[in-house]
């Protein structure tokens, strides 16, 4: 084996330097999808909310598909942090390799995530009011702060580490790219030159950035769900609202990352560094996290169903067999006990495997937030003779297949522009394994060009 | 001892996520001063605290009359309130579980809480209190996020999804805050106490639209109310008809009472019990059709 950081080198970079048609087929049909969106954002920007399933449900649905995306996305945001922060201070090695599509994710749906709130807007027209008349005291100007400091410190901690390895671009791709990469390259490496104070600057950044990443991320999910339990609905009136939430968001976010990692690994040939290793140690973090999901459930559903207050009644019922059963046991069985148990078999528990499991948790909780927002409306608050049904128009359908298509749209320009993979620090980690026996005691070990399929 | 408030609670968790202290406190819409006695004379300084009180007991969803009911009605006409919405709607419920227990008719409108869930959460002050504790919206500023809506609990606030309808004269008013006149697209709108009315010294129209005399309007500051028929004394009127404010125990502090009963002094009766119907589904929003109207004189005039 040549020397495991040239090779490397050379795949992370190929994809900088050549791009198969494919490549762009998929963007173009992505993009057309994203227009689809836009062309659907702008029917309702002509005919108002009207043209969404929340009109005609007399007000009492008065949200649904995206504020369900804006959940959705502002949860699996929490890929990055959890996977580059948590496991940075921990001092996992195996993430290593994986540490900027994380924060990748992060950054990208958090912006898709952002947008919702303001596709949602009867007036988007005076989103700025929000800034001039903003009251701290109302959970939407926490929701902006929150997010918009975890944006732009997601930013920053993608951005850190980017720098040695934009400098490696610099460096390598100085012939076959155009003016501007060049131009972008050799600003955003900041004048790296991998000099040891330059190191040091580096390495206390980045701890500082670890620490003060965490509690923001968890603040974010937080005051997202403080939106819904600062209410006095059945169903969002819960004091464990924040922490059911965060531990969505983080588990929602791994299986995200299982998803990308899956696809990225196939078209940049990174079978040798991101092995079979990284999916069963995220899938077994999913599996635990989907165990937490259980329990919140439990809790949650065993407490309101033992007294059943006024209302509970109802959403219990709509949640466990009626409307929303489909959905909810799907969401159980398929999305929280199957992937674990997918994780656990070790006939399944394979690259294959995990991914199947992670698609199955991202698809149920889309779901899980669709019942929390649209399930809880449902339940009336006055004495009502029927139920309010919603049904999403195309309109909405159509905006939320384009968020999602702008969301890997965003990921397929980012491999071309940067590598994938932090070639700097899987380098230095390469590097010290060769001098030192493997501390690891599972049988993967951690870069071996043999490992995964 | 300070009393810890919801409103602190959240005032002290807004200046810690935003790092702005006591923001909460400086909105200064808690009433003002206690309560008159009946021996003096009113303050003329002193803010008027609108309430409003249905008497259940004379309330029959207009069903004796074979009406619409009227309260609806006459709000929405006179109100220009856009068509589908119902800021006081009536509500058949079941009295109790018991069988034959029959049927209570509970109108409601916006409960004028004074620990509003809707003010605290609304992001730019759009829905606010006014000094004397009455809770409007300001549609100019509003944004449609429609989080007030969600934590309306007793569901009082409508949007308007579409461009309302609204007769011409009306649309191309100036806006007024009091009356929420001319409705915006995209904005929030609820009940609104009517308090252009009462200023002008004149009563709510539902309370004059009602014929079974089932309202009152009144000022606990005054301790003094009236259904358009008779001046009592607003605290005795609670006091000995054991009023209860509409789920009281979520602390929302209504401004809004009920006298408990199911419609038995509604008199006359045209119907007997066995023919009631409710008449809700007969409510009329005319918009469209005025609208219609004058284009068609509109159209025809320079022919
Ligand atoms: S009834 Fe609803 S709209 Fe009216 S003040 Fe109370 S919370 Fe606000
Ligand atoms: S919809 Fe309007 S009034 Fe309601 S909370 Fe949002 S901005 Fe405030
Ligand atoms: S007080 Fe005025 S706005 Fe409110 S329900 Fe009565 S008539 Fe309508």
């Amino acid at each position: 084996m040549e020397t495991g950081a040239g090779r490397l080198e050379e795949l992370a970079l190929a994809p900088l330097r050549r791009t198969r048609r494919g490549y762009y087929l998929v963007l173009l049909g992505l993009l057309v999808i994203v227009g689809v969106g836009v062309f659907a954002y702008s029917r309702q920007l002509a005919g108002g909310l009207a043209v969404t399933g929340m009109a005609p449900t007399e007000n009492k649905i008065m949200w649904g598909l995206y504020i369900t995306n804006f959940v959705f996305f502002i949860g699996i945001s929490h890929a990055g942090t959890l996977i580059s922060a948590i496991l940075r201070v921990s001092k996992a090695d195996w993430r290593t390799p994986v540490t900027r599509m994380a924060e990748f994710i992060t950054v990208v749906a958090l912006m898709v995530g952002a947008l919702f709130p303001i596709i949602d807007l009867g007036r988007p027209d005076r989103m700025l009011n929000v800034i001039r008349y903003g009251r701290f005291q109302s959970p939407i100007l926490w929701d902006l702060f929150a997010i918009s400091t975890y944006l732009f410190g997601s930013f920053v901690y993608l951005y850190l580490p980017l720098i040695p390895d934009l400098a490696t671009c610099r460096d390598r791709l100085h012939d076959n790219i155009s003016a501007p990469r060049r131009w972008f390259y050799r600003t955003f490496s900041a004048g790296w030159r991998g000099a040891p104070d330059q190191r040091r600057i580096l390495a206390m950044a980045l701890v500082l950035m670890m620490i003060v990443i965490i509690p923001v991320a968890v603040s974010v999910h937080t005051v997202v769900s403080w939106i819904f339990a600062m209410t006095l609905r059945t169903g969002w009136n819960s004091t464990m609202f924040g922490a059911y939430f965060v531990a969505g968001a983080i588990f929602s976010g791994t299986a995200t990352l299982i998803v990308v990692m899956a696809i990225l690994r196939r078209t940049n040939h990174l079978e040798a560094y991101i092995t079979q290793k990284q999916f069963v140690y995220l899938g077994y973090l999913m599996a635990a996290l989907g165990m937490v999901m259980v329990y919140f459930n439990l809790s949650e559903f065993v407490t309101a169903g033992y007294k059943l207050e006024e209302g509970e009644p109802v959403y219990l019922n709509q949640v466990f067999t009626g409307t929303f059963a489909p959905i909810y046991w799907f969401y159980i069985f398929g999305g929280l006990l199957l992937p674990a148990l997918i994780v656990l078999m070790p006939w399944t528990r394979n690259v294959a495997g995990v991914l199947v499991a992670a698609v199955f948790v991202d698809i149920a909780m889309w779901l899980e937030r669709y019942i929390i927002v649209v399930a809880t409306l449902r339940v009336p608050q006055m004495p009502y003779n029927d139920l309010a049904t919603y049904a999403p128009t195309w309109v909405e359908v159509a905006i939320t297949a384009g968020a999602f298509a702008l969301f890997a749209f965003l990921i397929m320009v980012f491999v071309k522009i940067v590598p994938v993979i932090s070639i700097w620090e899987v380098s230095e980690q390469l590097e010290q394994e060769q001098g030192q026996p493997a501390i690891d005691a599972l049988p993967f070990p951690a870069a071996q060009p043999a490992g995964g399929s | 001892m300070v009393p810890i408030t919801r409103r602190r609670v959240l005032g002290a968790t807004g200046a810690v996520i935003a790092g702005a202290a006591a923001a909460a406190l400086s909105e200064g819409f808690l009433p003002i001063g206690g309560r008159a006695r009946a021996d003096e004379q009113p303050d003329p300084l002193r803010l008027r605290r609108w309430v409003m009180v249905f008497d259940l007991q004379r309330c029959d969803g207009c069903v004796g009359l074979g009406l619409p009911p009227q309260c609806t009605q006459t709000c929405t006409w006179s109100r220009f309130v856009p068509e589908g919405q119902q800021w006081l709607e009536v509500f058949e419920s079941e009295l109790n579980e018991l069988p034959d227990a029959g049927i209570q008719f509970l109108p409601a409108l916006c409960m004028q809480c004074q620990n509003a869930p809707c003010t605290n959460v609304c992001p730019v002050a759009a829905t606010f209190h006014t000094p004397e504790g009455v809770v409007l919206i300001d549609q100019e500023r509003c944004i449609g996020c429609r989080l007030c809506m969600a934590a309306c609990p007793y569901d009082r606030r409508f949007f308007n999804w579409d461009e309302p309808v609204q007769p011409p004269q009306v649309k191309s008013s100036p806006y007024n805050v009091q009356t929420q006149t001319p409705a915006i697209k995209g904005t929030v709108m609820k009940c609104d106490f009517c308090t252009d009315r009462a200023e002008a010294g004149g009563l709510p129209f539902c309370v004059e639209g009602c014929p079974r005399d089932a309202i009152y309007y009144g000022d606990i500051e005054e301790d003094i109310a009236t259904n358009g028929s008779e001046v009592v004394q607003l605290s005795r009127l609670l006091n000995e008809n054991e009023a209860f404010r509409y789920k009281e125990e979520l602390g929302t502090k209504p401004r809004v009472y009920y006298m408990q009963g199911h419609g038995e002094k509604a008199l006359p009766k045209t119907k007997t019990e066995h023919e009631r119907t409710f008449m809700k589904d007969r409510l009329e929003w005319p918009w469209e059709r005025i609208v219609a109207e004058l284009e068609k004189l509109g159209a025809e005039k320079p022919a």
